[in-house]
């Protein structure tokens, strides 16, 4: 039994891989078969991700007894092969991505995934290059990982075609690239300096290595925390976020919003494993200052956006940034318990995007075609409806009755989850945030930047709420000109699910939070992850008994 | 040989920057490619220029300054593998987009052509 648990970690990859190459070889009108395995792989992926939350928390520890669990590819030892590490943040990145992968999965069941062929195939290989992203040990895997997702979300943004979506992604992928590149010289700037690839050795060498070399090492860390600010779209890097999210299929928009939580994620790895690296903490844009200005930024800007969308789903775009930002801010102005509450935001902003995305697909259809959509989008929209074959008249699933009163439910709740307004998740993720920031000074008063991160926290609340309530009114209260739709059974319980999700979230806070308090307490302390990854030893006896006759 | 090395890598990424920032999609794309190559012979470069001497450890206790790096050769193998892929999927957005807008400019449209391009013939 237990030499089976030991290949838990690598599930996560595995699972998604083995199921997007097994349905290319059923033939594409066969979609019930490549369903089935869609949604098996899902739901395996799903159970994987609570078993590894269980074993980040100790939960064996006959194999794992710190909680962290170290995978050795091919059974080399950690700096020579390749590691996957799984720590409560890396479990809890894991199961919110499951989550959302499932949700907009049976989401795209009802109508988009007729759109073009693959669909499925590429959104595994998503999924795997997400769960590869947060489960890597070390930066060049982190790289492949990261190109996996971009490739697959190439093909995804692109679903279905039309003028607007391929001008966007002309752009996603231009700068994508382009990042990539920023991120390669990052790396191997960093393994010139230091001779390793992997975190944890890196984590452990970079305080002994000699001053000419440190300063290399700082500028490829700069640089590669460049290409990860790209990836969070963090300002001023992310002018392609809200056109390319925007043109995205619903429920790519959807997994998505998880995409650019995973620069968030590097950052933070990388940032709590190197902040003992010198006298100053982490190298430059991991650590305090830089992130804090950016995130601020960023945060205005997104809010700005808001202001300025017209499209239920530019909105969501938009939401996406401000997460971004409140998440960068946060982050970078630091102290105690702030890395947990922003993680706490983090997932709970993610499933309130993630649903927004679906529910302003759903929304768009009680709008009368070409009402409410911009000139240049028009063209687009035409490309988009025509030739689709299943129009949400053609029922194929059940239809839910109600559909006006379940669309006007679930937008209020997503504005309360986006703009953190009580008594949803959003609030509690926010209030965690700013009483953090307000227990950061030892000294007497409060210094600017806490009440900087106030107000700009509490301000683009109230920015969101009048920019929601606006397209709210504007898209609901028109009975004239409003076209009840049909919805699917498929379509709403997956929106219906994630909102359920952050209602449970809310009222189970608790537990959450000392989980990811203890999360927190786990990144503060980067040895018991060095010591881990370092110290694993062969597992399996073959290998063992081969280690031995070298010595 | 390492200012040589390092003059290519720059004039390749000189070059690169410039074209990327262009307004045509074909520029974009060689611009990638030229950043591509002089990212990848950096990568080469991080493990330090050496002649005649093998990647492979064949000693039990080697001296390291007798033997190349083997892994920067092995990231670039796998950078190339990458860079080739996601510039040829680029390479088919881009025919996607000027089939379906007409034109080979960047943002699908060629208004402000006439200011910034003036003298560059039109295709």
């Amino acid at each position: 039994m237990n030499s089976w648990l030991e290949h838990l970690p690598i599930l996560p990859v595995v699972i998604p891989l083995l199921a997007g190459a097994g349905m290319l070889l059923f033939a594409e009108p066969r979609r019930t078969a490549r369903t089935f395995i869609a949604l098996g792989a899902a739901l395996a992926n799903l159970a994987v991700a609570v078993a590894l939350i269980v074993v980040a928390d100790g939960g064996i520890p006959d194999i794992w007894p710190e909680g962290v669990a170290v995978y050795l590819l091919g059974g080399w030892q950690a700096p020579f092969g390749i590691v996957l590490v799984v720590d409560r943040l890396s479990a809890v990145m894991l199961l919110l991505t499951a989550v959302l992968a499932l949700a907009s999965l049976v989401y795209s069941l009802a109508r988009w995934k007729r759109m073009g062929p693959h669909f499925q195939s590429l959104f595994q290989f998503l999924i795997m290059g997400v769960n590869g992203a947060f489960l890597t040990g070390d930066l060049f895997n982190l790289f492949v990982f990261v190109e996996v997702l971009l490739a697959a979300s190439y093909g995804l943004m692109l679903h279905g075609l039309g003028t607007q979506r391929v001008k966007a992604g002309l752009h996603y992928i231009a700068i994508n690239l382009a990042g990539s590149l920023v991120f390669l010289i990052g790396v191997s700037l960093i393994y010139g300096a230091s001779g390793t690839l992997n975190m944890a050795h890196l984590a452990a060498r970079v305080p002994a290595l000699p001053e000419g070399d440190r300063i290399l090492f700082e500028a490829g860390a700069a640089i590669l925390g460049v290409a990860f600010l790209v990836k969070a779209a963090a300002w001023p890097l992310n002018f392609w976020l809200p056109s390319a999210y925007g043109a995205a299929a619903p429920p790519m928009g959807a997994v998505f919003s998880i995409l650019s939580k995973v620069g968030i994620y590097a950052l933070l790895r990388l940032g709590a494993l190197l902040s003992g690296s010198s006298a100053t903490g982490a190298p430059v844009p991991f650590n305090d200052g830089w992130l804090f200005g950016i995130g601020m930024v960023t945060l205005a800007l997104g809010t700005a956006g808001m202001l300025a969308a017209r499209q239920p789903q530019g909105l969501a775009g938009y939401c996406v940034i401000i997460s971004s930002g409140t998440l960068l801010a946060a982050l970078g102005l630091g102290g105690d318990g702030m890395k947990g509450a922003a993680v706490f935001y983090l997932g709970s902003s993610v499933l309130a995007t993630g649903a927004f995305f679906m529910l302003s697909e759903m929304i768009e259809r009680t709008q009368r075609f070409g009402d409410n959509i911009p000139d240049e989008m028009n063209d687009s929209a035409g490309l988009d409806e025509l030739p689709d074959p299943s129009r949400p008249d053609e029922v194929v699933g059940i239809v839910l009755p109600a559909a006006m009163a379940f669309l006007g439910l679930s937008f209020v709740s997503c504005a309360l989850l986006v703009t953190g307004l009580p008594p949803l998740s959003g609030f509690v993720g926010k209030f965690m945030i700013l009483s953090a920031a307000l227990a950061v000074p030892e000294v007497e008063t409060v210094p600017l930047s806490v009440w900087a991160l106030w107000a700009a926290i509490l301000g683009s609340g109230l920015v969101g709420v009048i920019a929601l309530s606006r397209m709210g009114m504007r898209l609901f209260w028109r009975s004239d000109e409003i076209v009840t739709p049909q919805l699917h059974l498929t379509e709403a319980a997956p929106v219906a699910g994630l909102l359920l999700l952050s209602i449970a979230l809310t009222a189970g806070a608790g537990p959450v939070t000392d989980y990811l308090a203890l999360a927190e307490k786990s990144l503060a302390l980067p040895q018991t992850y060095i010591d881990a990854v370092l110290a694993t030893d062969l597992l399996s006896p073959t290998a063992g008994r081969v280690k031995g006759t070298e010595r | 040989m390492e200012i040589v090395y390092a003059l290519a890598i720059g004039v390749l990424t000189g070059s690169g920057v410039w074209l990327l920032l262009r307004p045509r999609t074909f520029q974009v794309i060689i611009g990638l490619s030229l950043l591509s190559y002089a990212i990848n012979l950096f990568i080469f470069g991080m493990g330090r220029l050496t002649i005649g001497v093998a990647p492979i450890i064949t000693t039990l206790e080697p001296d390291p300054s007798l033997f190349d790096d083997p892994v920067p050769q092995a990231l670039v193998l796998t950078a190339i593998v990458i860079g080739f892929a996601t510039t040829a999927l680029f390479l088919v957005v881009l025919l996607a987009s000027r089939g379906l807008t007409g034109t080979d400019h960047v943002d699908g449209k060629d208004e402000d052509e006439d200011e910034d391009e003036g003298e560059e013939p039109r295709a």
